[in-house]
């Protein structure tokens, strides 16, 4: 038995907020995988729950009117990894979800909740952040969208307001368009554990394949919420594919980031690993767009 | 607490039933006291062991962290259901047997569960695949080979194909 006050259950988008609105004090619960392991433990026991994790229009990957990638906030991991639309136009997101936990995590585990919780290591945050994803949100007075990159506040708190919840994450046509990307994720255990530091990079080259027409890249662990390393986009767009501004590239992350000291890893070694995730993933982004780097 | 138990109806391993459940219920809790489904196993009760296992509409999860009230309209599998007509094992469970992939036999149903789900998708893994498959279970005893083992024979001969 879980320690709950009570639970109340949403069937559909506006049940949902309807109970947001009378319940308050209440928090969501989507896949629980997060949800249920704080009340377990005790640090949410006695509180009172929203269920949505049964609200079927939630879930599944389409395009759309504006050739937007929609996912629904509460498609599951695997289903993500499965999809053809993932596997199509941003197949790196399905690589960086089917590294979450192990296979009854990512069949449980959501989208949503993996952003809502607004945890820094969360494993599709660093790939969302580097395709600017849009966060939509719904409430009493309709839709609300809102850049990743504002929806993270501070660690643990993200920008749902009163009476929402989040109904989908789009991925813009302008960040996928041509696009590649590629996921790296450091941890002691390959099942089962939570990053050390996870970074994506995303890469779209020059028609001729000879410069970085756009680069964006993105780290979870490298500060207290996921975060984009603007310096090193910067420095390497419009250069040649060559090893020297690779490196330079990931040197230059040290500029944006800003990882902490923990019992999971030291600073240093964090710092140390990001700039080597960063060369090995703008690489093989690289090498994914079919650009040769020399 | 208002409307504590509620009524859910759903499909467990092939039969219709119904329920007033306790809405602060996992789907451990129901199967095990309101169902007497023994084989799944209350292990961590955090998501991490994989020993509460089963199968929800084709698909595996940790049942330890999933609200009873959830199963509404599924189909839900657990061990028990695997028994043959004349209470006969299924194949996989025999390979387990044969392999010594049981020792205390506590991670056991889980591990056969996710096992069902792999068998059943008719497909053919390798070695690594089948490790990354497995690998939301613990197991204290075994070491895995022996589980490997079984899991990677049965799948081959349900395919047809012989060493
Ligand atoms: C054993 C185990 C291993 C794990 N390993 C990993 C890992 O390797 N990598 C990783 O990233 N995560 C991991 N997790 C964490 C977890 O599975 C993910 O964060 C998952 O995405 C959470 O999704 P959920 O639907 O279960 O969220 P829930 O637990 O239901 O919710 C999480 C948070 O988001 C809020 N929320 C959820 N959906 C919405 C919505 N639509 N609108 C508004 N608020 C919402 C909830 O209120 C809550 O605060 C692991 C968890 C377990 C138990
Ligand atoms: S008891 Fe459910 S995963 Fe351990
Ligand atoms: S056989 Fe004992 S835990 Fe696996």
């Amino acid at each position: 038995m879980y320690d709950m006050k009570e639970l109340y259950e949403a069937f559909s988008v506006q049940e949902a907020i309807e109970l947001r609105l009378a319940h308050p004090e209440a928090q969501i619960i989507a896949g629980g995988s997060d949800v249920l392991v704080q009340m377990r433990e005790g640090k949410r026991a006695g509180k009172e729950l929203i269920s949505i994790y049964l609200i079927d229009e939630l879930r599944g990957v389409s395009l759309d009117e504006n050739e937007a990638i929609r996912i629904g906030s509460l498609t599951s991991f695997s289903h993500i990894t499965r999809d053809p639309i993932i596997q199509k136009y941003i197949n790196v997101l399905g690589e960086a979800v089917d590294l979450v936990g192990g296979p009854q995590i990512r069949n449980i585990g959501t989208i949503g909740g993996n952003t809502c919780n607004g945890v820094t290591s969360a494993d599709s945050a660093s790939t969302l952040h580097a395709w600017e994803a849009i966060i939509e949100l719904t409430g009493p007075s309709g839709k609300r969208l809102v850049p990743i990159k504002d929806f993270y506040i501070k660690a643990s708190t993200v920008d749902i307001r009163e009476g929402e919840i989040q109904t989908a994450i789009l991925i813009p046509k302008e960040s996928y368009e041509n696009t590649w990307g590629s996921y790296s994720k450091y941890a002691m255990r390959n099942a089962m554990d939570i990053a050390t530091t996870g970074c994506s990079v995303n890469v779209r080259l020059s028609p001729d394949k000879q410069t970085f027409d756009r680069v964006r890249i993105a780290y979870g662990v490298a500060g207290p919420v996921p975060m984009r390393a603007p310096s090193a986009e910067a420095l390497i767009q419009g250069k040649a594919l060559t090893i020297e501004n690779a490196e330079a590239f990931s040197l230059e992350v040290l500029k944006d980031i800003n990882p902490r000291d923990s019992w999971r890893a030291p600073k240093a070694f964090r710092q140390h690993i990001a700039v080597e995730m960063a060369k090995r993933c703008l690489i093989e982004a690289t090498k994914r767009c079919g650009g040769v780097i020399n | 607490m208002k409307d504590q138990y509620r009524l859910i109806e759903f499909n467990l391993n092939g039969k219709d039933v119904a329920c007033m459940v306790d809405c602060r219920a996992s789907l451990t809790d129901m199967l095990r006291n309101d169902f007497r489904l023994t084989s799944v196993k209350k292990g961590c009760e955090v998501g991490e062991c994989g020993a509460c296992n089963v199968i929800i509409d084709g698909e595996c999860y940790n049942s330890c962290i999933y609200l009873a009230v959830w199963v509404r309209g599924k189909h839900v599998r657990t061990l028990e259901g695997l028994m043959g007509p004349n209470g006969e094992l299924s194949d996989i469970q025999q390979a387990f047997i044969d392999e010594t992939a049981v020792q205390c036999g506590f991670c056991t149903p889980g591990f056969i569960m996710s096992a069902v789900e792999i068998l059943e998708s008719g497909k053919l893994y390798t070695r690594d695949e089948l490790r990354k498959l497995l690998s939301g279970h613990l197991c204290r005893c075994t070491g895995y080979e022996n589980i490997l083992n079984a899991v990677e024979k049965t799948m081959k001969k349900r395919l047809g194909i012989t060493e």
